[in-house]
């Protein structure tokens, strides 16, 4: 097989990016993605089989046959668990990663977010840190992202984000009924409500048409090709270069290392199950963070023998996602109007703050309710079954509204991805064990979210209202998931430097959520582009023909 | 406040309702499977007429047969009806006693109640499926809901009226958490999910809700001409 320059292991949000941006440099690129490419046809709005509902399994990757992983539970007793299950922590595996599926809420980050322990203190217990770059860094990247994507919303409402130097490229779509309802109630509240940005178009743009509305939005492919992710924007443009390859069901099993030290490329297995080697001269993880940690820990060699970039046991630490709270509110009026993608109104003005707690996060109505999303989120009073759980959901799922929030996670060290030592999946590879939990003062944070969602919902009217706040046992790592290569300047508690460079390594890169050393009170998919197009930039301009000197 | 323009729907995105062709022809995105073989590929329908899709295999000769001789409402009650004896993984017995809790579950008011909306068909055919695992629970749960009906009353679960099914299924709850929880779960999703499963007949739940189905498609939001701006 031909030697190329670079090898990109995922083709999710910032492993299409890596591809497009390398690719458009004229490097000679490989990208490799376990699962398939899916297009609009393959949109089969299935409400018990995607990304969200998984109860029939995951529509794109993956399946629940060999691809178990292992959970440790707070007692320590390990489960094995399916793909379809919570505790996996599932995010995709497709072209297009998460971004195929997502809802495509597009967030930046607030400058706060990248120095939160400089602006709250680590509580005691956790690995709190400030990231090694600044807001300021990342926003010419972010407008970078915002522009290629497409990215439609509005601002102007929200006085909390951080400085900006362009408008999003798209006007939001129209209110539907429930920001109607929503937003003088925020207003009333002395809250600052806005038109929250989403990857998704809202007038024909990139040669694709506008959103339809359709019912079937978040955990669901877009039937008419109007949500951005990186399977319809950068990946295409980065095969329109001719300079970049794209293997699908091509599993990577570890990255090869020379006597030096160096990786040589990725051995991977290919869709019919065969053994291949890919050279190359640099090699970019961007697996997402429980995989891309999984690889890294499956690279073994004799310098490396705890894997890839662990020598300081660093590798799969820091696990973290978002823990998400909120409210039901009931109205004795409708407030359904079969509008997607639903979300439509958030409010920042929780994101930092609270006296004694740390960090926060943004509340935003939920997407649009599908009826079997419904069915376990009625009135507490509620029998689970029964004559009075089916005239429940004919009076509540029209006049219900949902405001949640992802509030920041608090990671620790013991929050973390190892390599199973019996459980093997397909391949033969050894899989994710996700053991640990984030600190405590998240659920604390949460449940303060939760009340602010409660009297958010009853200021527009709810007549009655149930909180959703819990202590989970887990880290809630799934579609959200980072932090276990986390980005920093001392080798000794971290495993790349700011321009997602592996410390230990001179040719492999982890651009990926694993850098992200706190997670935001986002969703993080804009921010994920944001750093692949920032550490891109970085490894272009250091790139010398045929090797990368830093 | 903007209030959205009426919606417009696109007259060449479905072919218009036809009665004649019952189920089959209402819910063109949802096609009709044969019920044994694996689940077939969405395949686009639009605009293709019966036969044709009679020769892709989405239409067994029963439902077919079905769709035609009893007309759109009355398949509702036909996709269950028309499925007797003809179980994937269930056998009769264990029907029958599956059709008596899971109609406690979601019993009928004017929507009908989960076996007559095919229920019983979801859960069949996802037990040699995606249920497989669960193969076990429902052969020894169902043989403990018998087991408890003859402690409790003398007689056999389908033998009960409506109210001492009731009672039963009140004590299956409290006594055999796990198992319930379990037909619970399977009999909300297979009412309340996507017809293409076998449940959920013609949409029924979605109805009932007052959601728009077949879904409104082709919502022209926009004048293009002046970009999103009302």
């Amino acid at each position: 097989m031909k030697r190329v320059n670079a090898v990109v292991v995922g083709a999710g949000a910032a492993g299409g990016v890596v591809a497009k941006e390398l690719s458009v440099a004229g490097l000679q690129v490989v990208l490799l993605e376990r699962g398939k490419w899916y297009t609009t046809n393959d949109c089969r709005k299935d409400d018990l089989r995607n990304q969200r509902t998984t109860v029939l399994g995951n529509a794109f990757g993956p399946e629940d046959e060999g691809n178990p992983r292992v959970w440790i539970d707070s007692k320590g007793v390990p489960h094995t668990v399916l793909p379809s299950e919570g505790t996996y922590q599932n995010d995709a595996a497709c072209v297009g990663g998460g971004t195929l599926s997502y809802g495509a809420q597009a967030w930046r980050y607030m400058p706060q977010d990248f120095r939160m322990r400089s602006t709250y203190g680590a509580p005691p217990g956790s690995s709190l840190e400030d990231w090694p770059i600044s807001y300021d860094d990342l926003e010419p990247f972010y407008e970078k992202a915002e522009y290629e994507i497409g990215i439609s919303g509005d601002f102007a409402g929200d006085p909390f984000h951080g400085p900006r130097r362009r408008p999003l490229p798209m006007p939001p779509l129209p209110p539907n009924r429930e920001f109607e309802i929503l937003e003088p109630a925020a207003k009333r509240l002395g809250l600052h409500p806005f038109n929250l940005p989403m990857a998704r178009n809202s007038v024909p743009y990139n040669g694709r048409g506008p959103c339809m509305r359709c019912r079937w939005c978040c955990g669901f492919a877009c039937e008419a090709d109007a949500k951005n992710g990186s399977q319809n924007t950068v990946i295409p443009r980065a095969l329109a270069t001719g300079n970049c390859e794209l293997r699908t069901e091509c599993m990577a099993k570890e990255i090869l290392t020379d006597d030096r030290g160096h990786a040589r490329g990725v051995a991977y297995i290919d869709s019919s199950g065969r053994l291949q080697e890919q050279l190359s001269d640099i090699v970019v993880v961007s697996g997402c963070a429980t995989e891309s940690a999984r690889l890294l820990l499956n690279s073994k060699s004799r310098l490396f023998p705890n894997g890839f970039g662990n020598r300081y046991d660093q590798v799969g630490r820091n696990l973290q996602g978002h823990h998400y709270t909120g409210a039901v509110g009931y109205f004795d009026f409708e407030t359904y109007d079969d509008m997607g993608p639903g979300a439509s109104i958030a409010i920042c003005d929780y994101n930092h703050g609270t006296p004694g707690l740390c960090g926060g996060g943004m509340l935003a109505n939920e997407f649009i309710r599908l009826p079997i999303q419904m069915v376990d989120r009625l009135p507490d009073n509620t029998p689970r079954w029964g004559l009075a759980h089916k005239r429940a959901m004919r009076d509540w799922h029209k006049r219900s509204i949902v405001v949640m929030g992802p509030t920041q996670q608090i990671p620790t060290a013991d929050g973390r991805v190892t390599l199973d030592p019996v459980v093997r999946d397909k391949w033969g590879l050894p899989v994710v064990r996700i053991s640990g939990n984030v600190h405590p003062i998240t659920f604390d944070i949460g449940e303060v979210q939760a009340r602010r969602a409660e009297a958010w919902l009853k200021e527009a009217g709810a007549i009655h209202t149930t909180i959703s706040a819990g202590r989970p046992e887990i880290v809630s790592a799934g579609q959200h998931q980072a932090g276990t290569c986390r980005m920093g300047n001392d080798p000794r508690n971290s495993v790349v430097n700011r321009y997602c460079h592996i410390h230990d390594v001179d040719n492999v890169f982890v651009i990926d959520s694993s850098v992200n050393v706190t997670n935001g009170g986002f969703n993080p998919a804009l921010t994920i582009m944001a750093i692949a197009y920032y550490a891109s930039d970085a490894l272009v301009r250091n790139w010398k023909g045929t090797g990368f000197r830093s | 406040m903007r209030t959205p323009p009426p919606n417009v729907i696109c007259s060449t995105d479905r072919p218009p309702h036809c009665a004649k062709h019952g189920l089959a022809e209402r819910s063109p995105e949802y096609p009709r499977r044969t019920f044994d073989g694996p689940p077939a590929q969405l395949i686009p329908l639009r605009g293709t007429s019966m036969l044709t899709r009679r020769k892709v295999g989405q239409l067994t000769r029963r439902q077919f047969m079905a769709a035609g001789a009893l007309g759109g409402a009355a398949l509702a009650i036909g996709c269950s009806a028309a499925r007797q004896g003809d179980w994937e993984f269930l056998s009769d017995d264990q029907a029958r006693i599956l059709v008596a809790i899971c109609d406690q579950i979601v019993p009928a008011d004017d929507f009908p109640s989960a076996s007559a909306a095919g229920v019983l068909t979801y859960i069949d055919r996802q037990l040699v499926r995606h249920y497989r695992r669960y193969q076990d629970a429902y052969r020894d749960g169902l043989e403990r809901v018998q087991a408890m009906s003859r402690k409790l009353t003398g007689q056999d679960m389908t033998s009960l009226s409506p109210q001492q099914q009731f009672q039963i299924v009140s004590a299956l709850s409290r006594r055999d958490h796990s198992f319930f929880e379990m037909v619970r779960n399977h009999t909300l999703e297979g009412y309340y999910g996507s017809p293409r499963h076998g449940g959920n007949c013609d949409a029924v739940s979605w109805r009932m809700l007052g959601l728009t189905q077949p879904p409104v498609r082709g919502r022209a939001q926009y004048d293009l001409r002046r970009g999103s701006r009302l």
